[in-house]
């Protein structure tokens, strides 16, 4: 299979999944077949691109060109690719974890859940293979309106505030500040290419360059940079497969990433003459007031979201530094957030969903009749917090050594005090789980079902793997750093 | 042979079906004639804007008397456009009139509507292909007169209302623009647009020319709803039986816009007089009057029909403002978005128009839960509201683009931004539909009855369709155009 063919399958294949899955509405045996087929088939077919692109090749696929001069074209580069991994493989976990949790709490309109996540996914990887500005406005906005459905599955008045809120808060920050800077950018520079180095050197004055990248910083509203980060909780109205893998890898992801790729393949960071200044103490001020409201929360999802707009932030924060080291540790700290995040999410599924808890303070003891999923809880945890033996100590390490390098100090410091802030949230909650005695309410309950159990454990066990050998990860990250 | 002759019969064909209908009156066969002759103008439509394509304009001589003594028909890259986008329209309304009239008329009525779409049609048609100020006039009174008619089938006695409204309307409209033809007449002695065009620019005489273009722009304006004179227009399109109104919307007020271009950009190109005025200024601020006010006026309607209505006077907004940018980009944009918003609004009024005969009306609070039942004519009624917001990869956002990119090189910011702005405002509405449709209980009085026949589905998909085609394959609305345009400021440099 060549590398065209592996791009369009790429998109194609989730597209197909969606409609096959339709088709096996009735049964819905073969529909869950049908969407796990779909998740691996996409899996291979992203793995497939491996080798080209880490031998250097930048395989292309040009479509139709809405409008002239610019194609919906696509082009895989080492962290596309890392995304478009990360993303798929963990759609196949979850794909069964989601059997589990929709089964298990009997939940409505399975069929539609299943079509929207797969129509999600293909919007993933059409934001991670983008190869243009325009490309990744297209799907970016495909993601907003494909998971708008997930978001309001429940389809009472809680979800139709939270949809409203979604939709109001991603949709204005795109429609407002996103696509005015890409045509902008179209007038500047006459390309929307993802180019290394950038396409805006000497194109732009050093104020209207820093203008262009504030629209584009928060019109990329999925980066949740604050003030437009409400749509996040908001989101958690959802069922927990969709906060896990949507809002703590898709969506936020597709975020990130296009503030890492319109920073680098755009502005060429500094070579544009816009200044990155500001955008490290917005970032550090959302890692930390974040972390603060994440503290605060005792939802427990609650407290996972605000802890994911601070997650996001790091990455930012990250960018903003602009030095190599730490743009390898933004590629890595995708995937290492992906993999800790979505474990947390699937424990507060599991947990929804066996024992009927949402709140920190019902947790009292719960891992003694859950022991598997909170000792999982407390790899992601340890994750989160940057500890070894996991990914997140691994990404924060090279954003740290990126800014002592560069001898930044307000990086350093925010993530000290972040690093602080997140332990003081998570530890507290392995604690309970443990060592404090078990509540009197509810009746007694074992583990979730082996399909969120297993599910849940795959993803610790890649958090923990990819500290110990994270080779693939780190070689896509370098490259990536290399341009 | 019959290809010379292509640009009469574009016009002939439809004007003749409709006293042939009114002879066999029988309702099958009087809506196989009406059919029959959209096709045929569709096909001939096509066949002109190929050839304009090919050969550039196409000038036609009635009756063979040479221009500009004779009337003249001539076809450029711009009005070759609103011809196939008005017969396009024209022949994917037919197999849904088919079901939808035969619903709402008595029997014996149907012929009547046959014949008068059909002379609607001509006039239209008419109008876009002429290239003679008078003739202009007189198709514009054909198509009026046949739209009043059209409008007052409706079912309920307030479409009585409603044409009578537009009638006076109407009919102030084209007084004024015989008025103003009058005045061009009496200053340049001719009516052939191109041979005024270049008399007009000889004439020193300003003040009866900036008469003749306020009468003609003022009676132009009422036709396409220009804001403040739309009050005729959510009435009409609320009262007329659903397939008028999404025939009209799609086609009228566009061809009304087309004849304001084609005075402004190239007829008075070249005449000192237009310098006189702030016409553009003036156009700039009815549009964004009718894009905010009638934005949120459509955002607190309950009822769809009421509220597709005023969005329309504010996508007119629209298209007036690209014309008032009076750049590459801002032309490109108003030309796109005839088509682009033709496409649109035609597919949302058919598939109201889907909703109003299932369901026991129109009104929000009577659709909720629809999409349980009738999945297909809500899921495309999202479709096409997504592409009316104007999201990538939907016709609407071709638009968007072009007017955003148009402010931004005029340097005009807040133009950009209000721009962007009020897309979200129809964000809005379209979502008020999209949340009653999908995540309400369904209605008490909901019909069992499931979606609504082939004749009616087919056609209303194919508009949605057209909506997120138009939006990725973009030759024809964007490349087509592009040639008109550049056309229209070659006219208007030279």
């Amino acid at each position: 299979m060549n590398a065209e063919t592996a791009i369009a399958l790429g998109l194609a294949l989730p597209l197909g999944g969606a409609l096959l899955i339709a088709a096996c509405h009735r049964v819905p045996n073969l529909r869950e077949a049908a969407g796990l087929l779909t998740a691996a088939a996409l899996f291979l077919c992203v793995v497939s691109l491996l080798p080209a692109v880490l031998a250097g090749e930048r395989p292309r696929l040009s479509l139709l060109e809405p409008l002239p001069g610019i194609a919906l074209q696509f082009q895989v580069e080492p962290f596309g690719l890392l995304f478009g991994l990360v993303a798929s493989a963990l759609w196949i976990v979850s794909s069964v974890y989601s059997i589990g949790y929709m089964r298990g709490n009997n939940e409505a309109h399975q069929t539609r859940f299943y079509v929207c996540f797969a129509l999600a996914l293909a919007s993933t990887i059409g934001v991670a293979f983008a190869g243009n500005l325009l490309t990744l406005l297209f799907f970016y906005e495909a993601l907003t309106f494909a998971t708008y459905p997930l978001v309001t599955h429940h389809g009472d008045e809680e979800a139709r505030r939270g949809g409203r809120t979604y939709l109001a808060v991603l949709l204005f920050t795109s429609t407002v500040f996103l696509f005015p800077a890409v045509v902008w950018t179209w007038l500047a520079a006459g390309t929307l290419d993802f180019v290394p180095g950038g396409v805006l050197a000497g194109k732009l004055s050093g104020t209207a360059a820093t203008a262009l990248l504030a629209l584009f910083m928060f019109g990329i509203g999925k980066a949740a940079l604050m003030p437009f980060h409400r749509w996040l909780p908001a989101a958690m109205v959802a069922p927990a497969p969709v906060s896990a893998l949507l809002h703590a890898v898709a969506v936020v992801k597709a975020g990130v990433f296009a503030v890492v790729k319109i920073a680098v393949f755009t502005f060429g960071l500094d070579a544009s003459g816009a200044s990155f200044d500001w955008l490290m103490y917005v970032a550090g001020f959302t890692i930390l007031s974040a972390s603060v409201v994440a503290l605060r929360s005792d939802n427990l999802k609650r407290r996972l979201a605000y802890s994911t707009v601070s997650q996001l932030s790091y990455i930012v924060l990250a960018v903003a530094v602009l030095a190599p080291l730490s743009l390898s540790g933004a590629a890595l700290h995708l995937a290492a957030h992906a993999f800790g995040k979505i474990t947390l999410f699937f424990a507060a599924g599991a947990i929804y969903t066996t024992a009927h808890k949402t709140e920190v303070s019902q947790l009292d003891g719960i891992g003694r009749s859950m022991p598997w999923t909170m000792a999982a809880f407390g790899i992601a945890s340890l994750s989160m917090i940057g500890l070894p033996p996991t990914a997140g100590m691994l990404s924060k390490w090279y954003m740290v050594s990126g800014a002592y390098e560069l001898r930044q100090w307000f990086p350093l410091v925010i993530i000290v005090l972040s690093t602080l802030l997140n332990a003081a949230y998570f530890l507290p909650i392995v604690y309970r789980a443990f060592l404090k005695d078990r509540g009197h309410d509810g009746p007694p309950h074992g583990e979730a079902h082996w399909t969120m159990l297993s599910a849940l454990g795959l993803t610790a066990l890649l958090t923990v793997a990819m500290f110990f050998a994270g080779d693939l990860p780190l070689a896509l990250a370098a490259e990536f750093a290399r341009r | 042979m019959i290809e010379q002759h292509l640009p009469a019969l574009q016009v002939v064909v439809p004007l003749i079906s409709a006293p042939a209908i009114i002879l066999v009156r029988r309702h099958h066969l009087a809506w196989g004639i009406a059919t029959l002759a959209s096709w045929a103008a569709l096909a001939m439509a096509v066949a002109i804007a190929i050839r304009v394509a090919e050969t550039g304009t196409i000038s036609y001589a009635i009756g063979s008397w040479p221009p500009p003594w004779g009337i003249e028909y001539r076809v450029d890259a711009l009005n070759a456009f609103v011809l196939v986008l008005v017969s396009l329209v024209g022949a994917l309304v037919m197999p849904y009139a088919r079901v939808s009239i035969a619903a709402e008329l008595p029997e014996e009525q149907e012929y009547l509507f046959f014949a008068m779409y059909c002379l609607c049609l001509a006039g239209l048609l008419g109008i876009a292909i002429t290239g003679d100020a008078f003739n202009l006039f007189v198709f514009l009174e054909i198509s009026s007169l046949s739209t009043y008619v059209l409008i007052a089938l409706g079912r309920r006695r307030q479409a009585l209302t409603a044409a009578y409204q537009y009638l006076v309307m109407g009919t102030i409209g084209a007084t004024f623009y015989v008025i103003g033809v009058g005045l061009l007449y009496l200053m340049t002695g001719t009516l052939n647009m191109a041979d005024m065009a270049e008399r007009l620019a000889g004439v020193r005489e300003f003040r009866p020319l900036i008469a003749a273009l306020a009468f003609v722009t003022v009676g132009v304006g009422l036709k396409l709803a220009l804001f403040p004179l739309h009050q005729w227009l959510p009435n009409a399109y609320t009262h007329a039986p659903s397939v008028v109104t999404a025939f009209l919307a799609a086609t009228a007020t566009k061809v009304s816009i087309y004849v304001l271009i084609r005075f402004h950009l190239s007829i008075f190109a070249r005449a000192p007089a237009l310098g006189e005025v702030p016409f553009r200024e003036i156009l700039m601020v009815l549009s964004i009057l009718a894009i905010v006010s009638m934005s949120l006026v459509a955002l607190f309607q309950d009822d769809l029909k009421r509220m597709l209505a005023y969005s329309s006077v504010a996508q007119i907004g629209y298209i007036t403002l690209g014309l008032s940018l009076a750049n590459a980009s801002g032309l490109t944009a108003a030309a796109t978005h005839l088509f682009n918003h033709g496409m649109t609004k035609g597919a949302l009024f058919l598939l109201v128009g889907i909703l109003a005969l299932r369901c026991a009306g129109t009104r929000l609070s009577q659709l909720s839960g629809i999409a349980s039942r009738m999945p297909l004519t809500s899921f495309g009624f999202m479709l096409a509201g997504l592409s009316l917001i104007g999201v990538p990869g939907t016709a609407g956002f071709i638009t968007k683009w072009y007017l955003v990119r148009g402010s931004v090189e005029r340097g005009s910011w807040w133009l950009a931004a209000l721009v962007v702005a009020t897309s979200l405002i129809a964000l809005g509405y379209v979502w008020r539909f999209v949340e009653v449709a999908y995540l309400r209980e369904p209605h008490a009085e909901l019909p069992r009855a499931g979606e609504a026949p082939l004749w009616m589905m087919v056609p209303a998909w194919l508009l949605v369709a057209g909506c997120v085609y138009f939006g990725l394959e973009t030759s024809f609305n964007v490349g087509y155009v592009g040639d008109a345009v550049k056309l229209l400021l070659r006219q208007g440099g030279a």
